[in-house]
């Protein structure tokens, strides 16, 4: 789950990270109060889980607290690549003398964690470590031993800060290792970390990722989501704990397993590309049960996506028997009744096909459509799709 | 031969008493393979029975390897204890240890992969369905039925792709195959797999399946340009799926340029790999390498 940037401010801050005073509102209003509580300029910024909000003009410099009142007004409701902006950040104006950027993430390769620390940060970072690579400091981490004052030490130097910032860029190191760990997070990147004409270093913007696997020793993470920024599809399917992502074409899609979904969505792609690029319209992992009532849920979010036009169900019996799922496919059609408009296409192999294939033969449902082989069916699904224009 | 697991294998099952655990031990043990044990602290000295056959319970793993001279375990513990259920594992000296639980913090399985460095001990997973060596031992919970013993060496990141793909090949059959697991951090990588089936008699191709997110696919294509004399061919899922959204396993996420599924195809394709657009394409590639024993 990553943070919006006045969480991760909060996380930082309880952890003794310095950053600006500051304060989130939803209304131009609360953005006038705040505004007046920090005293004098301030930066009115859009709240998004998204880059580029500078240039679409989702941070605005604010004077006075009717200015910081206009700002809000005007980037509330913005919408920046998709994300429509419902929060500001409404924090104390800094000037900057100097951008670092710093972040510990997960690496992969080395089955470890990493930290990478740059004194040349802001916001064309990507681009530094693109052109100038030996600009970033890339400093390995042993997961078993973590980050001390020894190695933070190392850290600075290795990124070579200047001296004068040394000690407190040691601390701050030190202190973001305990939120990374502390939280349970995956990624914990400070972008800028800026120095302040004072020679005080400050988090003025960071993003945290936090591990939902670790969900089970941090309760209070679970109020960090936000819920309606979610699509409503999506929202429905995780209160049903259904494993759904909405996407932009046609297709409905269910199948178990992630893997074999990604794969499934592929090949509807490809197949869609003879009908006018006919397209997957959701990712939708019903895991290994595939229930009854599990398949009624997901058939039911996917027949209610107005943009679903035909609806592809891959599943390989691994450990779940296709019989199973066939059971569980008539049984879903019957709960949903004349709420199941759109045609069925089925794919099953593996486990108990044959059982599988005559309990939906036997049931002859006027909507399901059997075909023997992925790459088949998910031909039918577009052409189907294709065919309904 | 084999990789990683053989008809000598003596496999316990940590986590033999819960309900995932005994379901799968008696899947393991009707597909063969020599389950000797299992592992649940508190019940040590009892026996689990499956299908009139009684299985010993310990209390730890070193008793277990004590009693029963086991050389792999099958980790099914929640997610909660899954760490200590892992170093237990390795302070035990186990030669290989499958995780097949879902769901383990990154900061877990960083702290078992490091407790693991320099012991004796290969990890398999987390979040994964094992490895089966056909006809031979089958540790995890990899369908039995899908596949016979044959010449295919397989390496997956996905579960079910994996039981796709042996599905598709299963008239040519496997070695061993073998599912890492899908998570941003796992013990034994594509890599691993690719240099055990290179160095394995009875491998005498091999298949490799990837997934958006991460650069495992791009390393292990130079490995395969600089180490490998067998024929591979590849599979990468993932190409629709949009940026920066999770697609179920942690680690199929699109960060950036890199990761993606073009991008990891192209490097595959740049080794030599021939890669699929569809597990069924990719089969086919297969067939056409190393011909089918049933025509």
């Amino acid at each position: 789950m990553d943070l919006y940037e006045y969480q991760a401010r909060d996380v930082f801050a309880s952890y003794g990270v310095p950053v600006l005073a500051g304060g989130v509102a939803t209304t131009p209003e609360q953005a006038r109060d705040i505004a007046a509580d920090i005293g004098g300029q301030v930066v009115v910024k859009a709240q998004v889980k998204t880059g580029g909000r500078g240039k679409a003009g989702g941070v605005k410099l604010a004077d006075t607290p009717e200015d910081a009142y206009a700002r809000a007004s005007d980037i509330l409701g913005m919408d920046i690549k998709g994300h429509t902006v419902h929060r500001v950040l409404i924090a104390q104006a800094s000037d900057i003398a100097e951008e670092y950027y710093f972040s510990y993430l997960v690496d992969r390769a080395n089955r470890s964690f990493l930290c990478i620390a740059s004194v040349e940060g802001g916001v064309e970072i990507e681009e530094v470590a693109a052109n100038k690579p030996d600009a970033l400091a890339r400093i390995p981490i042993d997961a078993g031993v973590g980050v001390d004052e020894a190695l933070a030490r190392e850290i600075v130097t290795a990124a070579r800060f200047p001296d004068e910032v040394a000690d407190q860029v040691v601390a701050i190191a030190v202190s973001l290792w305990k939120v990374f760990v502390g939280e349970d997070a995956t990624l914990v990147e400070v972008n800028p970390l800026a120095k302040a004409p004072d020679g005080t270093v400050l988090a003025l913007d960071g993003k945290v990722t936090l591990d939902e696997n670790a969900g089970f020793r941090h309760a209070e993470h679970a109020e960090l989501e936000d819920s309606a920024a979610a699509d409503p599809l999506e929202q429905q399917a995780k209160a049903k704990n259904l494993n759904y992502v909405k996407l932009d074409g046609q297709v409905g899609i269910i199948g178990n397993g992630a893997g074999l979904v990604m794969s499934t969505l592929d090949v509807v792609a490809y197949a869609g590309e003879e009908f006018g690029g006919v397209e997957p319209a959701n990712f939708l992992d019903i895991g290994g049960g595939a229930s009854a009532q599990v398949m009624a849920d997901g058939l039911g979010i996917i027949l209610s996506d107005p943009s679903v036009r035909s609806v592809f169900v891959n599943v390989f019996g691994g450990i779940t028997a296709c019989d199973a799922v066939a059971d569980g496919i008539v049984a879903a059609l019957g709960l949903l009744g004349d709420s199941a408009t759109k045609p069925i296409v089925v794919r099953l192999d593996g486990n108990n096909v044959e059982e599988g294939r005559r309990i939906l033969d036997e049931a002859a449902h006027p909507l399901v459509e059997q075909v023997d082989t992925m790459d088949g069916a998910a031909r039918r699904a577009a052409e189907l799709v294709a065919a309904d224009k | 031969m084999s990789i990683f697991l053989s008809e000598n294998s003596k496999v316990i099952v940590q986590g033999m008493t819960g309900s995932e655990g005994s379901k799968h031990t008696r899947r393991m043990l009707a597909s063969g393979t020599a389950i000797v044990g299992g592992v649940t602290p508190g019940k040590g000295g009892q026996s689990a029975d499956f299908d009139g056959r009684a299985i010993p319970v310990f209390d730890s793993v070193s008793e277990a390897i004590a009693q029963t001279a086991a050389d792999v375990t099958v980790i099914f513990v929640p997610p909660k204890f899954a760490k200590s259920a892992v170093i237990e594992a390795v302070d035990a000296g186990i030669g290989l240890a499958v995780v097949i639980t879902e769901g383990i913090p990154i900061h877990d399985s960083t702290a078992f992969w490091a407790h693991a460095q320099g012991s004796l001990t290969r990890i398999i997973g987390p979040n994964c369905p094992g490895v089966i060596s056909p006809g031979r031992s089958n540790a995890g919970i990899i369908p039995a039925n899908i596949a016979g013993k044959g010449r295919i060496g397989l390496v997956s990141k996905s579960g079910t792709l994996t039981y796709q793909m042996m599905y598709e090949l299963r008239d040519i059959g496997f070695s061993t195959a073998v599912g890492i697991g899908g998570d941003p951090v796992i013990g034994t990588t594509h890599i691993d797999c690719l240099a055990a089936f290179e160095a394995d008699p009875d491998t005498e191709a091999i298949v490799m399946i990837g997934e958006i997110g991460g650069d495992a696919e791009e390393r292990a294509a130079d490995f395969i340009a600089a180490n490998l004399t067998k024929p591979v061919v590849g599979y990468v899922a993932g190409f629709t799926a949009p940026e920066g959204k999770t697609m179920g396993h942690a680690g199929a996420i699109v960060s950036g340029s890199s990761g993606t599924a073009q991008a990891k195809k192209e490097a595959l394709e740049a080794a030599g790999v021939r890669v699929g657009r569809t597990p069924s394409e990719t089969a086919q590639l297969m067939r056409e390498l190393v011909g089918s024993s049933s025509g």
